[in-house]
């Protein structure tokens, strides 16, 4: 089993999920973060108050698969997610040590 | 249905009251003949209506375009002084506020500057008491002429709020407020729209509060930042506005409640409303675009707080100059306020340093200047203004120029009183922890925002 952990620009969450599902996953957690790499922030001026602001908000996918998925899911991520410009995000893969259903308490490849 | 009903006929109300004050020829020579004044039902409903239209511009209006431009911890506490402050001036008015103001006069020199206490708790106002407008013969009942004057004095003193927000206590903006109407706003709204007044009797033109309210307000604005001191952490830290949509729907009801101000304050629905009502519509409209062409210059994005900063510019701009100018005159006079205003706060404020946290003088104590000295200009005839043939300018500037300097020498020195007793009483500003943590959970046991 595997984590899949990315970090995408905001506007491309329904590409990469649209990607996914067609790849066979079956879901995935979504949450809205901010952050910062080699995108620059922006800045913002209120009546002449200049505020930089270095964190940009981008959306942080996290998909529990199994191992022999994991390729075809990271390759689907990257085609759907990328746009060719700085801060497309990025994608990371970590083995996952167990896994439970809580409605079954089913463990593991069956839990996914 | 009903309520379609109800609002078609209201309509037909003020345009009914609009056909009879197309008459005034009539009006003035029964005045002659028989010197009972008489009133208008046209004229009194436009100023009921004008009165409850500057309430709707301090609440929300005034409460939603402050609070926006104030951080999420401080929202409730900006708008509860802006509406506190409103109510508790509503009280005194009628105490004492009308009376100093527009009270029987005194004998003699104090007359120029005060009223005397005679119609202290309105004694002797009954319904059928009445108050005079600008045409011989005609007037309003003085209840409603009480009410109109009270939503002034009620918007003066919350507009001041706006530079010590995010750390004045809310007892010492009380404290404040009481101080500060009895010794600036009620002299000074006496010395300029009471017949007995000195700048009345100077010929300074201010036809809905350029110098009363808004030179008034802004200059003690200043003088209140500058005692209470900056916010912890300004300018190095963040204090973008919280929600400029907010901003956006409190700047809209501020344009709206301003014909009210503007228009009403013809005290007839007549013409010269009419003249104060175009002139609120252009120059606000002038004003606004260019803000927001001055950010471009400058090299920034036109943006939707340079929008509403050019809407309120203008408006405090045009106050003066409503029924005292051309259409044309006041599009020019929108145009030049907003773009003074636009360099004062983004360039003169920052080199100076004080904080001032939602420009309360960088916009009305600047535009309310060019606005009333701007009026000594654009009334003239030769710009399409009201004036008479024999209008002379640079006499009128001189006029308004010392109307101006007097309102800021009583406003400062007034307001520095006010500010010393509020900070005896109750020490004037929250306690850094309060401070840091937000006025509205310190001061009102309140979250603006609960998800």
């Amino acid at each position: 089993m595997k984590l899949i952990i990315a970090i995408i620009k905001p506007f491309k969450l329904d590409d990469v999920r649209e990607a996914l599902t067609g790849v066979g996953v079956t879901g995935m957690t979504v949450t809205e973060v901010k952050g910062f790499g080699r995108q620059k922030g922006q800045t913002e001026i209120y009546r002449g108050a200049e505020y930089s602001t270095n964190m940009v908000p981008k959306i942080k996918l996290e998909i529990a698969c199994q191992a022999d998925l994991v390729d075809r899911a990271v390759e689907a991520i990257q085609a759907a997610a990328s746009t060719g410009a700085i801060g497309d995000g990025k994608i990371f893969v970590l083995d996952l040590g167990q896994a439970v259903r809580i409605r079954t308490g089913e463990t593991n490849e069956t839990a996914l | 249905m009903k309520h379609a009903l109800k609002f078609a006929a209201g309509a037909g109300a003020v345009t009914l009251g609009a056909l009879f004050a197309a008459m005034p020829a009539w009006a003035q020579d029964a005045a002659a003949a028989a010197p009972a004044a008489t009133v208008d039902k046209g004229d009194t409903a436009w100023m009921m209506t004008s009165t409850i239209l500057v309430l709707m511009m301090i609440l929300p209006g005034l409460a939603l375009f402050y609070g926006g431009l104030a951080r999420t911890k401080n929202m409730l506490s900006v708008m509860t002084q802006i509406g506190a402050v409103a109510a508790f001036t509503m009280l005194i008015w009628v105490i004492y506020g009308y009376s100093m103001a527009f009270g029987p006069d005194y004998e003699g020199f104090a007359s120029n500057f005060v009223s005397t206490f005679g119609k202290a708790f309105l004694a002797g106002v009954t319904p059928a008491s009445q108050a005079a407008t600008f045409t011989a013969g005609v007037e309003i009942p003085e209840y409603v002429f009480i009410c109109f004057q009270m939503t002034f004095a009620a918007i003066t003193v919350a507009l001041v709020l706006g530079s010590v927000v995010e750390r004045i206590k809310f007892s010492a903006v009380m404290i404040f407020a009481l101080v500060w109407l009895t010794i600036v706003y009620f002299p000074v709204a006496h010395m300029v729209w009471a017949a007995s007044g000195y700048f009345f009797k100077l010929g300074a033109l201010d036809f809905a509060g350029g110098t009363v309210v808004h030179i008034n307000a802004g200059v003690s604005a200043l003088v209140a930042a500058l005692i209470i001191g900056k916010r912890i952490g300004y300018p190095q830290e963040r204090m973008a506005p919280h929600s400029l949509t907010l901003t956006m729907v409190g700047t809209g009801l501020l344009w709206v409640g301003w014909f009210g101000f503007n228009a009403g304050s013809a005290l007839e629905a007549n013409g010269s409303a009419g003249l104060a009502m175009i002139n609120t519509f252009v120059a606000t409209a002038s004003a606004a675009l260019f803000w927001m062409l001055a950010e471009r210059v400058a090299g920034h994005k036109a943006s939707a707080l340079g929008f509403c900063s050019g809407v309120i510019a203008g408006l405090v701009a045009v106050t003066p100059a409503a029924g005292n100018s051309g259409p044309f005159g006041a599009i020019v006079l929108g145009a030049v306020a907003s773009i003074v205003c636009f360099f004062f706060v983004t360039v003169v404020k920052p080199r100076l340093g004080y904080d001032d946290s939602l420009d309360a003088f960088g916009v009305h104590g600047i535009g309310g200047i060019v606005g009333a000295i701007g009026t000594g200009v654009v009334c003239s005839p030769a710009l399409g203004g009201p004036g008479k043939p024999d209008f002379d300018m640079i006499a009128q500037v001189i006029i308004q120029s010392k109307a101006v300097g007097a309102t800021i020498v009583i406003a400062a020195i007034g307001t520095t009183i006010a500010i010393v007793i509020a900070k005896a009483l109750t020490g004037g500003r929250v306690t850094p922890e309060v401070e840091l943590e937000g006025l509205d959970l310190g001061e009102h046991g309140e979250r603006a925002y609960n998800s």
